[in-house]
């Protein structure tokens, strides 16, 4: 536990340095952006010294990280407004959009990759993989391009983009997920479902299960019971490097569903140079995917107690 | 290919449960607002551009004053659709003799959104506020003519300027002019209140901003109870909230509208002050040499990249002048498509095919990565071609733009469009990018700034066609103010002449 924790201070602490520096050695200056095409060079320095981008670079940093530490993103040089509030708002839209989109590709990934393996050599498997393998070639702006001009603007059945918060309106919310969520989660689902066919595959191949079928176990109940847990860690691992990937393909489909995600106000902000917070964003991202690691690893020793043993040896 | 109709039909059928949830439920907020008689009286417009706060005196960018200016700020004159000056909250005024002095009589009974009367003092500390508080910029320097306002009684103010300038009084009609009260005691990044017939109810960043109309406006209420600007960046997604009936209204670009023209809206065309401009180093060679800009004016078919960038919308012209300026002329035959002219000014300059004993000329064209930029660009680069130049294409983030060839002019020719009103002299300073000297025109334009109206125009036409001739850069067209709406909706008002999308004469009909 402590050794996990530590991992994950210290890779914070790389990925902080590595993202302020790298943005300050881009070119663009934000004073000019904010200002426009004509403001005056007096102009420009007072908006510097305002927003304190004139000052040395390793106060800016600790600044920076004094506030992180206080809970604080700081104030965007664009707006002037605090980012705290904006970004964790963001960060809540971002997190419904990909939690549901996990859901829904793991409730047809697991099913439909089983069942590929169980039959594999028959036509459903053929179609599953075949299908799956489509899924995996179609990338998620263009499901998501697709939905909107037939669902929305053809059949009118459901918005073509927008975000109303389910504290606001439950239905309404529904109404506006239903397609992003579908345009991010079946490509994840077709994804996931060619690693949950392996998986199982691999694991139907493997002694203990011939054994369980020699006990008088039927097929589906030695899978069930020994087969899904075994081939559980490779699928976790799997779910575990799709979600980063997600939080990333949320980008995309925010764009298109003119969902005011995290995404969204990374690209915003990268665009206009508010670095204040293009790299509390990027932080923020990075710090959720080394939490879903870390959730990983903890699931890995739940699953496999081989690996328990294995990190206390360690 | 069946297993992927088998995959649609399975969403399909997700969404259609989904879809009758949402329905059963009796869910409202998608009702539009609807007022006596059935006419609805709530807007939902979609807008590309988001302003970052609500205060244009220190913020720059168009998109403030396009949500506020005439909606919530006015003016004491206003522009009108032709680029005449009108009566607002001002209703007539007098120059003196020498034009250095203007008295503006108030209009009586006009109130704020927070109930405090309009009088003379609110439009003194508005004007001195331009030259104290306002971030210093060129789009300042109309008001730098200022010498002083003076309030002559509550309903009567006197200003005097330092010289006669008919840009100033344009000007004032712009966000310049616009009237804040006396004491600010609000934060303008956050509240804005205005004289105007609509209020900033409701502002949600990344998506949208609410105005609600006015009830006590000096005009009468406001036609709407609530208009909504839709911030959508991605241009498909904004064509397709319109197809969906998300929205009411879209302000898009020419290259949107194919898909839109044959489904029942109302496609609107009306002009801009966005000049395109493929701009010229003229610091440096080859664009110091002015056969070679003439050159490039022959060679490059501006028809043909109006159509590839905007869908054909727009218009040509020959000086950054749109047709709404009093001084417009139209001076977009000076340079017609002529390839052959263009190569033999080429070969002048000493520029050609090496077998003819010449240097083949070879530039750099640095295009921001901006829709229409990037594809003129590529239309630009096979005309250049065609009479001998290669051009190398070199797309550039906006904010390295800015900071290459806008501040530091490293570049030797580039293309970016300039949306101010009124902005052929600023283009042209001598320390802009383009580095034009301007030691012929400058006194000229400024001769005529101060003289009568008519000298005005005249003068304003004398230099515009002597820019014209000198090519500093090329204007490859003025960008169209195009709108599309529901056809029910009226007063939509078609040209864009300042920052503002005016929203005072906007209703249904049914």
């Amino acid at each position: 536990m402590a050794w996990l924790a530590g991992q994950l201070v210290a890779t914070l602490a790389i990925a902080s340095l590595l993202v302020f520096w790298v943005l300050r050695v881009l070119p663009g200056d934000a004073a000019t952006v904010a200002l426009g095409m004509n403001a005056t060079p007096e102009a420009l320095a007072t908006w510097r010294a305002e927003h304190g981008t004139d000052r040395p670079l390793i106060v800016q940093y600790g600044e920076w990280m004094a506030g992180l530490f206080r809970g604080d993103f700081g104030r965007s040089f664009l707006t002037g407004n605090d980012l705290t509030p904006l970004v964790l708002d963001r960060v809540q839209v971002t997190l419904i959009l990909v939690g549901l989109s996990l859901a829904l590709a793991l409730a047809i990934a697991i099913p439909l990759g089983t069942l590929a393996a169980i039959k594999h050599r028959s036509l459903w498997g053929v179609v599953i993989t075949g299908g799956s393998q489509l899924g995996v070639a179609i990338p998620n702006f263009l499901v998501g391009v697709l939905l909107v001009s037939f669902v929305s603007v053809r059949l009118d059945w459901l918005p073509a983009g927008g975000w109303v918060p389910p504290a606001v309106s439950l239905t309404e919310f529904l109404r506006h997920v239903t397609l992003p969520v579908i345009a991010l989660g079946t490509v994840q689902a077709a994804i996931i479902t060619r690693y949950v066919r392996s998986a199982v595959l691999e694991v139907m191949r493997e002694d203990f299960l011939r054994t369980a079928r020699a006990g008088g176990l039927t097929y589906g109940q030695a899978l069930m019971r020994h087969g899904l847990r075994n081939a559980g860690v490779p699928i976790i691992t799997v779910i575990g490097v799709q979600i980063s990937a997600m939080l990333i393909g949320a980008v995309v489909v925010e764009r298109v569903f003119v969902v005011h995600g995290l995404g969204s106000l990374l690209v915003d902000s990268a665009q206009n140079r508010d670095l204040q917070a293009v790299q509390s964003i990027v932080l923020l991202l990075v710090a959720l995917v080394v939490v879903i690691n870390f959730i990983v690893d903890l699931l890995y020793t739940l699953l496999d107690p081989r690996l328990r043993l294995a990190g206390s040896v360690v | 290919m069946f297993r992927s109709s088998h995959r649609t039909r399975l969403a399909v059928g997700l969404v259609t449960a989904l879809a009758l949830a949402g329905c059963s439920a009796g869910q409202t907020t998608t009702s539009p607002d609807v007022g006596p008689g059935g006419v609805r009286t709530d807007v939902i417009i979609a807008v590309a551009l988001e302003p970052v706060n609500l205060d244009f005196t220190t913020t720059s960018g168009a998109a403030i004053p396009q949500l506020l200016m005439n909606n919530v700020y006015e003016t004491l004159v206003k522009i009108d659709q032709d680029g005449g000056i009108v009566p607002l909250l001002a209703t007539s005024w007098e120059m003196s003799d020498d034009g250095t002095e203007y008295t503006f009589h108030l209009r009586r009974g006009v109130t704020f959104s927070d109930g405090r009367p309009f009088t003379s003092a609110d439009v003194v500390a508005s004007f001195d506020r331009v030259q104290t508080h306002w971030i210093r910029s060129q789009l300042t320097l109309p008001m730098a003519v200022v010498d002083h306002t003076e309030a002559l009684d509550d309903y009567t103010v006197r200003v005097t300027l330092h010289r006669p300038s008919n840009e100033w009084l344009f000007s004032i009609g712009t966000l310049l002019g616009a009237i804040f009260p006396a004491e600010i005691d609000f934060d303008k990044m956050t509240e804005a209140i205005g004289t105007g017939p609509y209020v900033v109810a409701e502002r949600q960043q990344g998506d949208r901003i609410v105005l609600t109309g006015r009830e006590d406006h000096w005009a009468g209420p406001a036609p709407l109870r609530q208009v909504t600007f839709r911030y959508i960046t991605d241009p498909t997604a904004a064509v397709n909230a319109l197809r969906a009936g998300d929205v009411d209204m879209l302000l898009t670009t020419g290259d949107r509208i194919a898909p839109l023209s044959n489904a029942n809206f109302q496609v609107i065309e009306g002009t801009s002050n966005g000049e395109v401009l493929l701009s010229f180093n003229n610091r440096i060679a080859p664009f110091d040499d002015l056969r070679v800009r003439q050159a490039f004016a022959y060679a490059i078919d501006r028809e043909a990249v109006m159509e590839v960038a905007s869908g054909g919308f727009g218009t040509l012209l020959g000086a950054m002048v749109p047709p709404t300026d009093p001084f417009f002329e139209d001076l977009s035959g000076m340079f017609p498509f002529d390839p052959d002219r263009a190569r033999e000014l080429l070969a002048e300059a000493g520029y050609g095919e090496r077998d003819a004993g010449l240097e083949p000329l070879r530039i750099a064209f640095d295009v921001p990565n901006i829709g229409y930029a990037t594809t003129s660009a590529e239309l630009i680069v096979s005309h250049l071609a065609d009479v001998g130049v290669n051009a190398t294409i070199r797309i550039l983030e906006f904010p390295l733009w800015l900071d290459q060839v806008f501040n530091r002019h490293d570049f030797q020719m580039s293309i970016v469009m300039h949306i101010e009103a009124r902005d052929l002299m600023t283009v042209l300073q001598p320390n802009y990018y383009l580095g034009f000297d301007n030691s012929v025109v400058g006194p000229l334009a400024a001769a005529a700034d101060a003289g009568s109206f008519e000298e005005y125009v005249e003068g304003m036409r004398e230099v515009a066609r002597l820019i014209a001739a000198e090519v500093p850069g090329l204007v490859l067209c003025l960008s169209p103010n195009l709108i599309v709406a529901d056809p029910a909706l009226t007063g939509i008002k078609p040209n864009a002449v300042t920052e503002s999308l005016d929203l005072t004469a906007l209703s249904w009909t049914k």
